[in-house]
């Protein structure tokens, strides 16, 4: 088992990273934000508006996300009359499932944090004269953000894993081009290096939230 | 000239009746101690105060203008303008817990953007150093003992120059220890003439402190008066019967 095979075998993976970590990138830069609106939407006063986001939130949270995955890249194009306009690159399709599925879980998360706030910071709030949006965004989200976040570190190193779920959708990633050798070379060897690569990966993934936590600790 | 006036305040959670129909005065410069049994309604009543409860029937005015008149509410524009002549102390502090003690301190005057950033940094050491607290500016809440955070929150709501200050039992969730710090940085407000109602099971504090007391018990005012004389020689035996068992725990 040479050096050399095992850079020609590490190239393409790596490569295969690359789009892993893309997917990751886009999934978690977005879905943090619609996870955060959907909490808010299924808080809101308006029946209809927290009906549809707790509805939304439930499906997503209730079906696998690799149905989810199949039915973007496979299901929408077999819909009758619009199915021709949703045929999307497989690349997109995927980072749209992910978002949509990873919100409704942050979505969750998120309204854990919320209740987990004392009313009493909203009416300190409030005899200080300060005004809701300024509550909101001053008080009650960063407090929220800082109880979410071991929750959000859990989630988001899950995140790194589902982007394997790429796979069944031929999106080629790292445990494509893994297999790929695997296959052709007779030798579990790329299946080591991929599990390196992404341990590697949650790794430095999970420091990241560490260092988050004890720069938000408030003590 | 009372610079509080309650008449015929009413509210209900449900159907019980909390408060049954209160009436009473605050003269500026007032320390109004309000004492009673658990559950008689004293937080109801000054949470009411400053628009944290809302009523269902009666009149509240501030400083001549009113909050509420006959269970209709001030604008929200009046309302907030209102209630920013009160300030409010809480039993359990309700610092922001991820701010620094100078953010909790300069956080509200901040938003309301109606000073230069200098001047609120110029009162927050002043009102840091009056509690005592000047070397733990830049500590977060969690650090600090019960006693030291309630002097934060007495001087965070300084802060925003308020007329009135409502407490509500501000020592009743600290070690008995560290009562007297807090008690100390409110008797100083009193000598300032700083206008207060404070609900307490403090009788020393309310003895020697109050210009006057208020005893309540379900939902009423049962009686009030000169605290000298309504701690020594009650007229009711519902305040006698209560003061025997405060005095006595
Ligand atoms: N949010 C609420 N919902 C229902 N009942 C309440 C609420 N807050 C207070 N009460 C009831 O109102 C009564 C007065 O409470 P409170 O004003 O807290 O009394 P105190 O401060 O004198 O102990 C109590 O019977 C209490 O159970
Ligand atoms: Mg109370």
């Amino acid at each position: 088992m040479s050096f050399d095979y095992i850079l020609s075998v590490l190239k393409p993976m790596l490569e295969g990273a690359q789009v892993t970590i893309l997917l990751f990138l886009i999934a978690i830069v977005i879905s943090i934000p619609f996870g955060f609106l959907l909490t808010l939407a299924s808080r809101s006063n308006i029946r209809m508006i927290s009906w549809m986001a707790q509805g939304y939130i439930y499906i997503m949270r209730g079906t696998p996300l690799l149905l989810q995955l199949l039915f973007i890249c496979f299901g929408l194009p077999m819909l009758p009359v619009v199915g021709e306009y949703l045929v999307l690159d497989r690349f997109v399709a995927a980072c749209l499932g992910f978002i949509l599925n990873y919100a409704a879980y942050f979505a969750e998360i998120f309204r854990g944090g919320l209740l987990s706030i004392d009313k009493g910071q909203y009416e300190a709030s409030q005899v200080l004269g300060m005004n809701r949006w300024q509550t909101l965004t001053r008080i009650i989200i960063p407090q929220m953000f800082r109880v979410a976040l071991p929750a959000v570190a859990n989630e988001s190193v899950t995140l790194v894993k589902d982007t394997a779920l790429l796979y069944a959708v031929a999106v080629p990633e790292l445990l494509h081009f893994a297999q790929t050798a695997v296959n052709r070379d007779f030798t579990i060897l790329p299946f080591f290096l991929a599990a390196i690569i992404y341990l590697l990966m949650t790794l430095i993934l999970s420091l990241f939230f560490k260092f988050l936590e004890r720069r938000f600790k408030f003590e | 000239m009372s610079i509080i006036t309650v008449s015929n305040l009413k509210k209900s959670y449900g159907d019980l009746e909390v408060l049954k129909g209160i009436n009473f005065n605050v003269d500026k410069n007032d320390v109004v101690a309000i004492i009673g049994p658990s559950g008689s309604g004293k937080s109801t009543m000054l949470r009411s105060l400053i628009h944290l409860e809302e009523i269902n029937d009666g009149t509240i005015s501030i400083d001549g203008q009113e909050l509420v008149k006959n269970g209709v509410y001030a604008k929200a524009h009046d309302l907030k303008q209102i209630t920013s002549k009160m300030g409010m102390v809480f039993q359990h502090f309700n610092l922001f817990p991820h701010l620094t003690v100078k953010e909790n301190l300069e956080i509200a005057p901040k938003m309301a953007k109606k000073e230069a950033i200098k001047v609120i940094q110029q009162r927050s050491e002043e009102l840091l150093h009056k509690v005592g607290l000047t070397s733990w500016a830049k500590s977060y809440p969690a650090k600090l003992s019960g006693g030291q955070k309630q002097r934060v929150a007495i001087a965070r709501a300084l802060m925003m120059d308020p007329e009135i200050l409502l407490f509500d039992e501000p020592t009743s969730a600290l070690d008995p220890e560290l009562t007297g710090e807090v008690l100390q940085v409110m008797k100083d407000l009193a000598q300032e003439k700083m206008t207060m109602i404070v609900v307490t099971h403090e009788m020393g504090f309310a003895k020697e402190v109050a210009t006057k007391a208020i005893f309540m018990d379900n939902g009423e005012i049962v009686e009030s008066g000169e605290p000298g004389a309504l701690f020594t020689n009650p007229q009711f035996d519902r305040t006698k019967a209560f003061l025997q068992r405060s005095l006595s725990s």
